[in-house]
């Protein structure tokens, strides 16, 4: 279903958990389906021993596509016009993300309208991973 | 860099879609997707991070009869050169600062993908440990098999002056 000018406000916020308790096994997924096999991301030995971090972490991409389904959830498939984030802190394995949009504008370009969202993810200490922003097409 | 082949699969965007925690049902029930707005199985609107599969040089990528950075009988099978893998957005030793998509049109699995990037900024930035920051941009534009351009993608990586500060400790 996708959302509707006349019933977004500026303020209107949607929030959802997306990732629940980090796994490593959940960062082999996402090594393999983007093809990013960096090994910070995947192995213990060489995070820690060659690296110097205290574990592996996750690829930011994976905290944007996880981000990106609550957007998808909101503004409905195919909508999006616009999304980009900047990475400000690294996601461990044990992390729970919840992820947050809030409606900044409503407004007419070319006979279409859009919503303005501003994107905000954090984790289990309310520390911002993720800060961005999103645009999608919404019905009249 | 370019990737003259980027198949949009919907194996693909199955596993994809899991990676990313993702059980919309836009990405992997064709019966659901068919009778959807955009009409069947789309990609998640991250998906193209993973056209590196199709891209034969990309260095973060274990290639087959080539050493690894990885580790295997030694936490590393190989001494990282920070110079490698400038325009990626993310690299060994650097980190992926930002990423930036606009969406043209929906990718419909069935489509097949040309990229083609170009490195943009440049910037430095003193970090707050000390130490320069150097930001590098690149853009990729993804077009169909109509030539039709699809998404366009800026990401931006940041490489710290010493590889990695934790490496001291």
């Amino acid at each position: 279903m996708a959302l509707r000018a006349n019933q977004l406000k500026i303020g209107d916020t949607r929030e959802e958990i997306v990732i629940d308790n980090l796994t490593r096994t959940q960062l082999v997924m996402y090594a393999g389906a983007s093809g990013d096999y960096n090994p910070v991301h995947t192995d213990e030995v060489f995070a820690t021993k060659v690296a110097g971090y205290p574990t592996v972490f996750a690829h930011g991409m994976l905290s944007m596509g996880a981000t990106a389904r609550m957007l998808t959830n909101w503004v409905g498939d195919g909508r999006l016009t616009k999304y980009g984030v900047r990475f400000v802190a690294q996601v461990w394995p044990g992390d729970t993300l919840t992820a947050r949009a809030t409606v900044e504008g409503v407004r007419d370009e070319s006979g279409e309208r859009f919503v303005d969202l501003k994107v905000a993810t954090t984790n289990q200490s309310g520390q911002e991973v993720i800060s961005g922003y999103a645009s999608a097409r919404v019905d009249p | 860099m370019a990737i003259k082949r980027f198949p949009i699969e919907a194996s693909h965007i199955l596993m994809f879609a899991r990676a990313v925690n993702d059980p919309n049902p836009i990405y992997s029930d064709a019966e659901h997707a068919r009778k959807s707005e955009v009409g069947g199985i789309i990609a998640p609107p991250t998906f193209t991070q993973s056209s590196a599969q199709f891209d034969p040089d990309y260095f973060l990528r274990p290639k087959i009869g080539q050493p690894w950075f990885g580790s295997g009988k030694e936490p590393t099978g190989a001494v990282r050169r920070p110079s490698e893998g400038r325009g990626t957005g993310a690299a060994a030793g650097g980190l992926h600062a930002e990423q930036h998509f606009e969406y043209h049109r929906p990718l419909l699995a069935g489509d097949v993908l040309t990229a083609e990037t170009k490195p943009g900024k440049t910037w430095e930035r003193e970090g707050k440990r000390g130490g320069k920051l150097h930001f590098s941009e690149s853009v990729t534009e993804y077009r169909n098999q109509r030539g039709e351009l699809m998404v366009t993608a800026r990401g931006v990586g940041v490489r710290t002056e010493r590889v990695i500060e934790q490496e001291r400790g």
